[in-house]
């Protein structure tokens, strides 16, 4: 039975693997029989070398980070479902891996795809980091096995391992495969945050080149060179990051399943799934600016120049677009949890302090959202005696951005808490004296967050980029950690005075699980484009110039173009994966309706 | 008097918080708003009643309530003809105050804070990577307090002398010339300006000036003298220090408060 319902799946898998390795095969050869050393750049024709490889990369990097997110979670939700024994824990991991296994042979195409437009058109370049990463290289197509592998294995294997003892296996097949995920990950990373920060630090970290300043000759090792200044950053960044986008597109994924859900149970089933796929979206959400905060910093720090133009300058206004979209990012996260309360009976006692937490959310977004150098013309100006306005300049500095991002990832933690508490009533004595101690908890972190906050902009840069941030960051994890843990103990055996009815939910709130992963998706495509672009004209940073035709910045607005096309690209893609889904599924729905008919029939 | 509709609540809301930012912050308490900014935060604005009324289907149905009959109901026809007249005729207004030529630059967003050459020079003299030239008398603060306040004093002198036609007496910007020039002269009470950059950074700036702003700095229309050519190399060093001491914003330094 198995074998006709996922035919057409395995097919198109098929298809998309043997191109892949074809591609590569192609590739390969190519690239050793090169004497790249007379040839620098070849043009590609009509969109130009440039674009070329961003799509390329882009879409690859979408791809990818899709296949590295889901599994993490996917191997946590299939052992809570051992823990449990819900069946329907294991059925969602399987689903989730099975969206996973559509999008891998794409994920490979699109890698092939890069390599050939890389060697193809920047022969000088390749030839140079092959030069210092080539070790690596033979490394990542080991891991690359190792990955297909086991997500096959995982995948296949999944009904069939269901024993006891096999179960315990299959979970460690799941753990190895991300094993084998975050270390492709790791590889890759290296290469590309090698181009931005080609250097080492000493003790102090202070940058240490790792270039001849005169020849451009490499003269470090190769572990140097692979743990180069942003490399740490950036796996944490993106590590975090693959959670959150695999969240947001399998939430996408169940929304669009729920809106075109015929049947009750489906729509409960999907509105659980979507459910799920935000709530995950979320844990990988909140501890993203953090991250990037950190890897702001290091940036900062290996090239001053680098950062000024990250912040100060030619960037600065993408960040402004980053935050309008981190903004759409938390507000639709908690407009769907609002949402999903309307599905618990008893979530109206919460609903009434909605209107202070979308104040509170949408005044931090405003600060967040507010540039230090204001659009004005010339009479606004000076009209504001600057630049910069007298009051409002205020939440243009870092220190009123850092703390807003604080208060605004507690509320949407508040909204998730209420959200858990929704129709349930802790039975526990200590009620009361358990929720004024969250209260105290939420009202002093914010307290402090503020005040720190307001400290900083008072003191030294340096003391509050190292102490004062890191401790407002400090303070909202524990009040995560803290306040999660008082209620996982006082709602222990809380007493459910409603269900979750589940399917209950409004189309609108779909949408904005839609709208979540495109924005995610967007958000993704703009900071590839200032990850790469913050080397303006150089391949490698300081060391190899970009004497193409392309080694030009682009403008935000012609970025902003081309993101879009990669974006539109990638939707497409998924939405046809996500649609050869659905064949299977209506397959499989008849061949049960067939089952159940045959065995009236037999009766 | 009849009670309000959801509808007529959030336009009120609306409205007030537009009044709020252009007349009250903008007016009563501070100067005034850019329109840019004025538009984005109605745009937020607009998004929080946007998702205050729409997630619960009751609460919907009775936000969309009054349009739906203002749209359909008979007897609501006199309303819906002046609605269909006023609002694309407030477009009109709208579109029209937009596109009208006025007597005034148009907005522009110049990079206040170009980011800096890698290697810091005065005159042709190379003084090294602007990463890591420190103020050479920046050590007196803990060394030589003596000296230390004679370099501030220095540089207290070289501001009067120099800079505080454009930069003010306060240092906030506000020279007499000021009012004639933009881009306008740097204020340095902005807590954004001083503690954000290293001292290598404005030596750069003082010792380049306008016209010395790197290509991404367009439209390179800043008044800011070449000081390199009238003021010594310790002149401009001195006066970064007075600048900080007067302010009492420190400049940005990497890596020592951790230490
Ligand atoms: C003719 C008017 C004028 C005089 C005199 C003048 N400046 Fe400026 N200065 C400007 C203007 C206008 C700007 C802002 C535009 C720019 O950044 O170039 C500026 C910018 C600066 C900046 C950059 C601030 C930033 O935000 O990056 C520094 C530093 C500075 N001035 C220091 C000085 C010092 C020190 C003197 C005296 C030695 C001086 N200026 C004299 C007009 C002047």
């Amino acid at each position: 039975m198995r074998s006709i319902r996922n035919s057409s799946k395995n097919r198109l898998a098929l298809l998309f693997g043997l191109l892949a390795i074809y591609l590569f095969l192609v590739v390969v050869p190519v690239a050793f029989t090169q004497d790249a050393t007379d040839t620098e750049y070849r043009a590609f024709p009509k969109i130009g070398s440039r674009n070329a490889a961003w799509i390329a990369a882009q879409l690859h990097l979408l791809f990818g980070s899709f296949i590295l997110g889901v599994p993490m979670f996917a191997v946590v939700i299939e052992y809570v479902g051992m823990r449990t024994k819900d069946k329907r824990y294991d059925k969602m991991a399987q689903e989730f891996i099975k969206l996973c296994m559509g999008a891998f042979s794409t994920t490979a195409l699109m890698g092939g795809v890069l390599v050939f437009v890389l060697i193809w058109c920047y022969p000088k370049v390749m030839n140079k980091m092959t030069g210092i990463f080539g070790p690596t290289m033979i490394f990542y197509v080991f891991l690359f096995f190792g990955e297909t592998f086991t997500l096959y294995l995982y995948s296949y294997g999944w009904d069939r391992m269901q024993g006891k003892v096999s179960k315990m296996w299959h979970l460690f097949l799941g753990v190895l495969l991300n094993v084998f995920g975050t270390a492709i990950m790791f590889v890759s990373n290296a290469w590309l945050t090698y181009q931005t920060s080609p250097a080492t630090m000493d003790s102090r970290h202070k940058p240490i080149p790792l270039h001849n300043e005169e020849t451009g000759e490499f003269i470090g090792t190769l572990w140097q060179a692979v743990n180069n200044f942003t490399w740490m950053p950036v796996n944490i960044h993106r590590l975090i990051g693959n959670v959150a986008f695999g969240g947001a597109i399998v939430g996408a994924y169940a929304a669009f399943r729920f809106l075109v859900a015929k049947t009750k149970e489906d729509k409960a089933h999907y509105d659980w799934m979507g459910y799920t796929g935000n709530f995950i979206a979320l844990c990988g959400l909140i501890p993203l600016p953090f991250a990037g905060y950190w890897l702001g910093r290091d940036i900062y720090k290996f090239n001053q120049t680098m950062g000024i133009n990250m912040m100060g300058s030619l960037f600065s206004w993408l960040f402004i677009i980053q935050a309008v979209m981190i903004g759409v990012l938390f507000i639709g996260a908690n407009y769907y949890l609002w949402s999903g309360m309307t599905r618990i009976k008893g979530g109206e006692v919460y609903a009434r302090l909605r209107p202070y937490m979308v104040g509170i959310i949408v005044i931090c977004v405003a600060v967040w959202m507010t540039p230090r150098t204001l659009i004005a013309t010339a009479g606004e100006k000076a009209a504001m005696g600057g630049p910069n306005h007298p009051l409002i300049g205020y939440f243009g500095l870092m220190t009123a951005k850092n703390t807003v991002v604080n208060l605004i990832i507690l509320t949407t933690f508040l909204s998730f808490l209420f959200y858990r508490r929704s129709g349930k009533t802790p039975a526990v004595g200590w009620r009361k004296a358990g929720n004024i101690i969250i209260s105290g908890i939420f009202g002093l972190a914010v307290a402090a967050i503020v005040t720190i906050g307001l400290i900083g902009f008072k003191v030294e840069t340096d003391f509050r980029v190292e102490v004062l941030t890191p401790v407002q960051v400090l303070i909202a994890l524990a009040v995560l950690i803290l306040v999660t843990a008082i209620d996982l103990i006082m709602y222990r055996k809380a007493m459910r005075s409603s269900d979750i009815n589940w399917g209950q939910m409004s189309d609108r709130s779909q949408y904005v699980l839609i709208l979540l992963a495109i924005t995610f998706t967007s958000l993704m495509g703009l900071m590839g484009y200032a990850r790469s672009g913050l080397r303006e004209n150089w391949h490698i940073f300081g060391v190899m110039p970009d004497t193409s035709p392309d080694a030009f910045t682009p403008l935000l607005a012609d970025a902003v173009n081309v993101i879009a096309v990669i974006i539109v690209i990638f939707f497409a893609l998924v939405g046809f994966i996500f649609w050869i889904g659905l064949w299977g599924d209506k397959k499989k729905a008849k061949l049960a309706n067939l089952e159940a008919g045959n065995a009236v029939g037999d009766d | 008097m009849p009670k309000l509709s959801l509808f007529t609540k959030c336009v009120i809301l609306f409205a007030a918080v537009w009044l709020f930012l252009e007349f009250f912050i903008g007016g009563v308490w501070s100067v005034p708003l850019p329109a840019s900014v004025i538009g984005m935060y109605l745009g937020l604005i607009l998004v929080a009643i946007l998702v205050h009324v729409s997630v619960e289907d009751d609460r919907f149905r009775e936000f969309l309530r009054p349009i739906k009959e203002t749209l359909a109901d008979d007897k609501r026809r006199t309303r819906c003809t002046v609605l269909f007249v006023l609002v694309p005729l407030v477009m009109l207004v709208f579109t029209f105050s937009k596109v009208s030529t006025k007597a005034e630059a148009p907005a522009s967003v110049r990079i206040a804070h170009p980011a800096p050459p890698d290697e810091l020079t005065y005159g042709d003299k190379v003084i090294g990577p602007i990463q890591e030239v420190e103020n050479p008398f920046r050590h007196l603060e803990k060394d030589d307090k003596d000296a230390f306040r004679a370099h501030a004093e220095n540089g207290r002198r070289v501001y009067y002398q120099n800079c505080f036609y454009c930069h003010g007496d306060d240092l906030d910007g506000e020279g007499h010339f000021a009012h004639g020039l933009n881009p306008l002269p740097a204020n340095f009470q902005d807590p954004g300006i001083i503690p954000n950059f290293q001292e290598s950074f404005f030596f750069w700036r003082i010792s380049k000036g306008g016209p010395g702003l790197p290509p991404s700095a367009t439209p390179w229309d800043s008044a800011m003298p070449v000081w390199e050519d009238y003021l010594t190399e310790e002149e401009i060093w001195d006066v970064i220090i007075f600048l900080s001491e007067y302010t009492g914003y420190k400049p940005r330094t990497f890596g020592e408060a951790a230490h």
